[in-house]
C-alpha cells in the first residue's frame, strides 16, 4: 500500500481519524469465541427446513404425505399458517413468503417444517412431496414480457449526433455480456426464531445485513406493530448484499416455525441449499454505440441495459437503477440516451450483490473504450483521461459534479504505480513460449449512498446515550459484518466527542434498542450514517460544558446536573441535492468514489487458463478513516471482481443454478489472488464524515473489465463476456473478431 | 444435533481435546466437527460448506491439519486434538490482528489453525517461511473479504517472529 497521498491528510489535530484502530470485534474473531447464529445453544429449539419447488413454474395442487412417516414427531407449515399477508415486503408485494398456488422458480419455498433434530427432519423432507401441475418456463429474458422496472435517461440529441457526425469520427458498438455471481459469504444463511411471547412478541437473531429490513418483513407476515417483531443481529460471516434482502425470507420460515411449534426453531441453510436457492448477481446484456471524433473526443453515447431479474421483484428496480446510472462511465458525454429494462424470468430471484448493478454496466463501458482506442489508434490511457468528467462537468443526468471529483489524481495515480500510461498497449509482439502477459485498464466511479432520493427518503438516524457511568453509548442499525463497522464508529465517535475509544460502546443492532439507521448497503455506513454519528456526537459534546477531570466525570456531573445525555439526529441531504425520479434527472448519488485498475495477466495460449499476477488501484475515497479498513475493503472487493472476470462460473439449467455445491462453485484462493498494489487519493468530501466517501462496492466495478483488457493485450482478442473462461477464449481465438466497427 | 452420521451404535472414543483428557460415547461416523461443536460445546470450528472445500472447520489431530467436517469420530481414537479454543496460537492471533488479518471472521478460526500447522511445518522440514509457501499452505482456506493479502501478511510475519 502506498500511502504518501494520505499522509498528508492526517490532521494534525485528529486522534483516531486516519490512524488505525484495533478492531473492537477482533480479539473474540481470532480466538472463535465471536458468536455467530450457528454457535447459539439454545435449550429445547428445534430445527427448521424447507420443503421446495422441483419445477421451474407450475400450479401447487397441495402435498401428498407418507402416512408412513408419523407426522405428530414434525411440525408443518403452509401458507394457510400464516396469520399475517403472505407477501415477503421489500418494494413490490409479488413474492409470497410461501407459495400457495403460482410457483415461479426452481427451488421456491412451498412448505416448511420443524423437527426435534436433523435426522429426523431429513425424514419429514423425504416424506413429502408437493402436487404441481408444471407451466412452460421461460428463462430468456429478451422473450419476456413481465418488466420489472424500466428507465430511460437522456441528454442532448443523441439521433442528431449520429446522423450527422463530423469528418473522420468513427461509431463502436458492442454487446457485453456479464454472467451471475455467487456473494459466496463463508457463513451460509441463517436465522433463529422463538414463538411469540405473552404481549405478542416475536424474536428472531440472525446473519443478516439489515435488521429493520428483517422487521418490516415480519410486521407484515404476521400482521403485528413494528414493535412487537424483534431483529437483533448476531456476528455475521460476509453478507456483500447477499445479506440484504434473503435473510427476511430465512427469518419469515423460522418464526412461522417457532409459532407453530410453540418452541424456538433453528433454520440454518447448509452450503448447498444456500448456493441452489438464494439470490446472486443480476445477469446483465448491455448494448453499446458510441460516436468518438477522430481526434477522440467522445461525442454521444446509446446504451440498452437488460437485466435478468429473475422470479420475483425483490430489489431488481433499484439494482437497474444503479446499473442505468453508471452505463455511461466516469466520461463526458455531449449527448448520451440510456434506456434499461429488468425483467421476470422463471430463474430463482437475481437480488443484491456489491456493486448493484453497476459491474455489469461498469465492464460494459471500459471494453468499449479499449475498442475505441484500438480504432482511434489511441492510447486506452490516454483516451480515458482525455475524455474523464472533471469537477464543473456534468453526467448524463445533468448532475453538476462540484465536490471531491478524483478522477485525474486516480489517473495519475495509478499511471505512476503501474506505469500503464507508457505501456504499448496490444502492440504486435514476437509470440514466444506457452505463455504471453498482457497489461490493462479501467477506470470507474460509483455514487455513494443511496440513489436518488434514497437517502431523503430513509431518513436514516443514530443515537447517542450518555451511559450512567459517563461512557457513550452508539446506537445505530449499521451492522458489522466484516467491513468494518464496529471500529469506523468508534473511531467517529472518539474523535467528535473528544474522548479516548474506551469511553465509546457500541449497542448490538437490535430493533428493540437501536433507530433504523438505514441498511448496510450502497456504500453508506461510513458516508451516510457515519456522518449522522459524528453530528450527534458533537452535539451531546456541545452539551457537556462542564470542566475540569476526565470525559466520565464531567459526563457525570453533567447528568447528575439534570442535563439531557440522549442526542439523536437524522440524516438531513446537503443543500442543493435535487433528483426527479420522474425524468432520471439531477444529482443521482451526492457524490461519487472514482478509481482507476491495472491488472497483470498471464495466459497460457495453448488452454486459454488465465493467471491475474499483479493487480494496481488508485482509489479516491475523499479521507481513508480507517485506512487499513479501506485497504482491505478495496483488496477484497478487487480479488471478488477478479474472480468473476475469469473463475466465478455460474449458469443454470432448466432454472436451477449447476454450480450449487462449494466442490463446483468455484471462487479464488490464496493461489489464484493477484499481489495487490492499493494507492489511496484523497479528495475531501465536504459533506461527509472528515471528509469521508462511501467505499464498499467501488472495487468491485473495474475488475473485470481491466482483466479483459490485460487479455486482449496478452491475445489480441476482444473478449465481452464475463467471466471470460478457457472455453469462450478458446472459442473467441477460433472465430474471427465479432465487434463491428465502422468510420463515417 | 443427531444426523445422519449419527445413526449407528455409540463406540467409546479416549481423545485429548485442548490438552484435556476425554472419553466420548459417540456413533462412529459422527463428524468431529459435530462432536466438538455439539458435544464439547466449542464452537471456534466453523461449518461453511461441510464438503471440505472451505476450510473454516480446520483442527489440529497430532499436529496435522485436518477438516473436521470430514473427519469421523473414530477416527480420533487415541489422539490429540487442538482447535482455535486450544493453546498455542497466541503469536498467529495477534499477527491475524496487527495486519488486518480477520474481517468478517467466519474464516479466521480455520485460518489461524492452518498456519499454525504450516509454521510448525516449516520448522520441522526446516525450510524458510515465504509468501510462496504460505500461499500454498493456506489453499485450502477461503476468505472472501480481504483478498488474502492481509491473511497471508500476518501468516508470514508471525512464521517469521518465531524465528527470530
Amino acid at each position: 500500500m502506498q500511502v504518501s497521498a494520505r499522509e498528508a491528510m492526517v490532521h494534525p489535530m485528529e486522534r483516531f481519524i486516519g490512524r488505525d484502530l484495533a478492531r473492537p470485534d477482533g480479539p473474540a474473531k481470532v480466538r472463535g469465541e465471536a458468536v455467530y447464529v450457528a454457535d447459539l445453544r439454545v435449550p429445547g429449539a428445534w430445527v427448521g427446513g424447507t420443503v421446495r419447488s422441483d419445477v421451474a413454474r407450475g400450479v401447487l395442487r397441495g402435498f401428498e404425505r407418507d402416512p408412513a412417516f408419523d407426522w405428530k414427531r414434525v411440525t408443518f407449515v403452509t401458507a394457510a399458517d400464516i396469520p399475517g399477508e403472505n407477501v415477503q415486503a421489500l418494494i413490490v408485494d409479488d413474492q409470497p413468503v410461501l407459495a400457495s398456488g403460482a410457483i415461479e422458480h426452481w427451488g421456491e419455498p412451498l412448505a416448511l417444517i420443524a423437527a426435534p433434530d436433523v435426522a429426523t427432519l431429513e425424514a419429514a423432507l423425504a416424506a413429502v412431496r408437493p402436487r404441481i401441475d408444471p407451466v412452460a418456463p421461460n428463462f430468456d429474458p429478451e422473450l419476456s414480457t413481465r418488466v420489472f422496472k424500466s428507465i430511460r435517461i437522456a441528454k442532448g440529441d443523441v439521433d442528431a449526433v449520429f446522423g450527422a457526425l463530423p469528418a473522420g469520427a468513427i461509431v463502436v458498438e458492442g454487446t457485453y455480456r456479464t454472467d451471475s455471481q455467487e456473494q459466496l459469504y463463508i457463513e451460509p444463511q441463517g436465522c433463529i426464531a422463538w414463538p411469540p411471547e405473552a404481549d405478542g412478541t416475536i424474536t428472531v437473531k440472525g446473519s443478516l445485513q439489515c435488521p429493520h429490513y428483517v422487521r418490516k418483513a415480519l410486521v407484515r407476515c404476521f400482521g403485528i406493530a413494528p414493535e412487537s417483531a424483534r431483529v437483533v443481529q448476531m456476528e455475521t460471516g460476509g453478507g456483500f448484499g447477499g445479506k440484504e434482502e434473503y435473510p427476511s425470507v430465512v427469518a419469515c420460515h423460522a418464526a412461522l416455525l417457532a409459532r407453530a411449534a410453540q418452541r424456538p426453531v433453528k433454520l440454518i441453510y447448509d452450503r448447498h441449499e444456500d448456493l441452489a436457492v438464494t439470490p446472486k448477481r443480476h445477469p446483465g446484456r448491455v448494448k453499446l454505440r458510441a460516436a468518438f471524433s477522430g481526434e477522440g473526443t467522445a461525442l454521444a453515447l446509446d446504451a440498452d441495459v437488460l437485466f435478468d431479474g429473475g422470479a420475483y421483484t425483490t430489489l431488481s428496480p433499484v439494482v437497474l437503477s444503479r446499473g442505468t446510472l453508471h452505463a455511461s462511465g466516469p466520461y463526458r458525454w455531449p449527448s448520451a440516451r440510456i434506456v434499461g429494462r429488468v425483467v421476470a424470468t422463471n430463474h430463482v430471484p437475481y437480488g443484491a450483490f456489491r456493486g448493484f448493478g453497476a459491474p455489469q454496466t461498469c465492464f460494459a463501458i471500459e471494453r468499449l473504450f479499449d475498442r475505441a482506442a484500438r480504432e482511434l489508434a489511441i492510447h486506452p490511457y490516454a483516451l480515458r483521461r482525455q475524455n474523464a468528467l472533471v469537477a464543473g462537468d456534468t453526467t448524463a443526468t445533468g448532475q453538476l459534479l462540484e465536490h471531491s471529483v478524483g478522477s485525474m489524481q486516480v489517473l495519475d495515480a495509478i499511471a505512476r504505480s503501474s506505469a500503464f500510461d507508457r505501456h504499448a498497449w496490444c502492440a504486435p509482439r514476437a509470440g514466444t513460449g506457452a505463455k504471453r502477459r498482457g497489461l490493462g485498464m479501467s477506470f470507474f466511479f460509483h455514487g455513494a449512498g443511496f440513489t436518488g432520493s434514497g437517502e431523503e427518503m430513509l431518513k436514516g438516524r443514530v443515537r447517542v446515550d450518555l451511559l450512567p457511568d459517563g461512557r457513550a453509548e452508539v446506537l445505530a442499525g449499521s451492522t458489522e459484518i466484516g467491513q468494518g463497522t464496529d471500529t469506523l464508529f468508534t473511531a467517529i465517535a472518539a474523535e467528535a466527542l473528544g474522548v479516548d475509544t474506551l469511553d465509546v460502546v457500541l449497542a448490538r443492532p437490535d430493533t428493540a434498542r437501536v433507530p433504523d439507521s438505514g441498511p448496510t448497503v450502497a456504500s453508506r455506513t461510513c458516508m451516510v450514517v457515519g456522518g449522522v454519528l459524528e453530528q450527534a456526537c458533537r452535539t451531546l459534546r456541545s452539551r457537556v460544558v462542564e470542566s475540569g477531570g476526565t470525559w466520565r466525570e464531567r459526563a457525570r456531573r453533567f447528568l447528575a446536573s439534570g442535563g439531557d445525555g440522549s442526542v439523536t439526529v437524522t440524516y438531513a441531504s446537503p443543500a442543493g441535492v435535487r433528483w426527479n425520479d420522474a425524468t432520471y434527472q439531477g444529482d443521482a448519488y451526492p457524490v461519487f468514489g472514482w478509481a482507476a485498475d491495472v491488472a497483470e495477466v498471464e495466459v497460457d495460449v495453448d488452454t486459454c487458463e488465465v493467471d491475474v499476477l499483479r493487480f494496481w488501484t488508485a482509489v479516491d475515497v475523499g479521507h481513508a478513516l480507517q485506512p487499513r479498513l479501506v485497504v482491505g475493503q478495496i483488496e477484497g472487493g478487487s480479488l471478488q471482481a477478479v474472480g468473476w472476470a475469469q473463475r466465478e462460473v455460474i449458469t443454470t439449467r432448466d432454472g436451477r443454478f449447476e454450480q450449487d455445491r462449494l466442490a463446483t462453485c468455484i471462487v479464488p484462493t490464496t493461489l489464484d489472488a493477484p499481489r495487490f498494489d492499493v494507492t489511496l487519493v484523497e479528495v475531501p468530501y465536504p459533506h461527509g464524515p472528515y471528509g469521508a466517501k462511501g467505499v464498499g462496492e467501488l472495487p468491485m466495478d473495474g475488475g473485470a473489465p481491466a482483466v479483459l483488457s490485460a487479455i486482449e493485450d496478452a491475445l489480441d482478442l476482444h473478449a465481452t463476456h464475463v467471466p471470460a473462461t478457457p472455453e469462450r477464449l478458446l472459442a473467441l481465438l477460433e472465430a474471427a473478431s465479432a465487434t463491428p466497427v465502422r468510420r463515417a | 444435533m443427531k444426523s445422519i452420521f449419527d445413526e449407528a451404535d455409540e463406540i467409546e472414543i479416549r481423545v485429548r481435546v485442548n490438552g484435556v483428557a476425554r472419553t466420548l460415547s459417540v456413533p462412529p461416523l459422527r463428524r468431529l466437527l459435530d462432536v466438538l461443536r455439539e458435544d464439547l460445546g466449542l464452537a471456534g470450528s466453523k461449518e461453511g460448506c461441510g464438503e471440505g472445500e472451505c476450510g473454516a472447520c480446520t483442527v489440529l489431530v497430532d499436529g496435522a491439519a485436518v477438516l473436521s467436517c470430514l473427519a469421523p469420530a473414530c477416527q480420533v481414537e487415541g489422539t490429540e486434538v487442538v482447535t482455535v479454543e486450544g493453546a498455542g496460537f497466541e503469536r498467529v492471533q495477534a499477527s491475524f490482528l496487527a495486519h488486518g488479518g480477520a474481517q468478517c471472521g467466519i474464516c479466521t478460526p480455520g485460518m489461524i489453525v492452518m498456519t499454525r500447522a504450516w509454521i510448525d511445518a516449516c520448522r520441522r522440514d526446516g525450510t524458510e517461511p515465504t509468501e510462496d509457501g504460505a500461499r500454498l499452505a493456506l489453499a485450502g482456506n477461503l476468505c472472501r473479504c480481504t483478498g488474502y493479502g492481509a491473511i497471508i501478511a500476518a501468516a508470514l510475519a508471525a512464521a517469521r517472529e518465531e524465528r527470530a
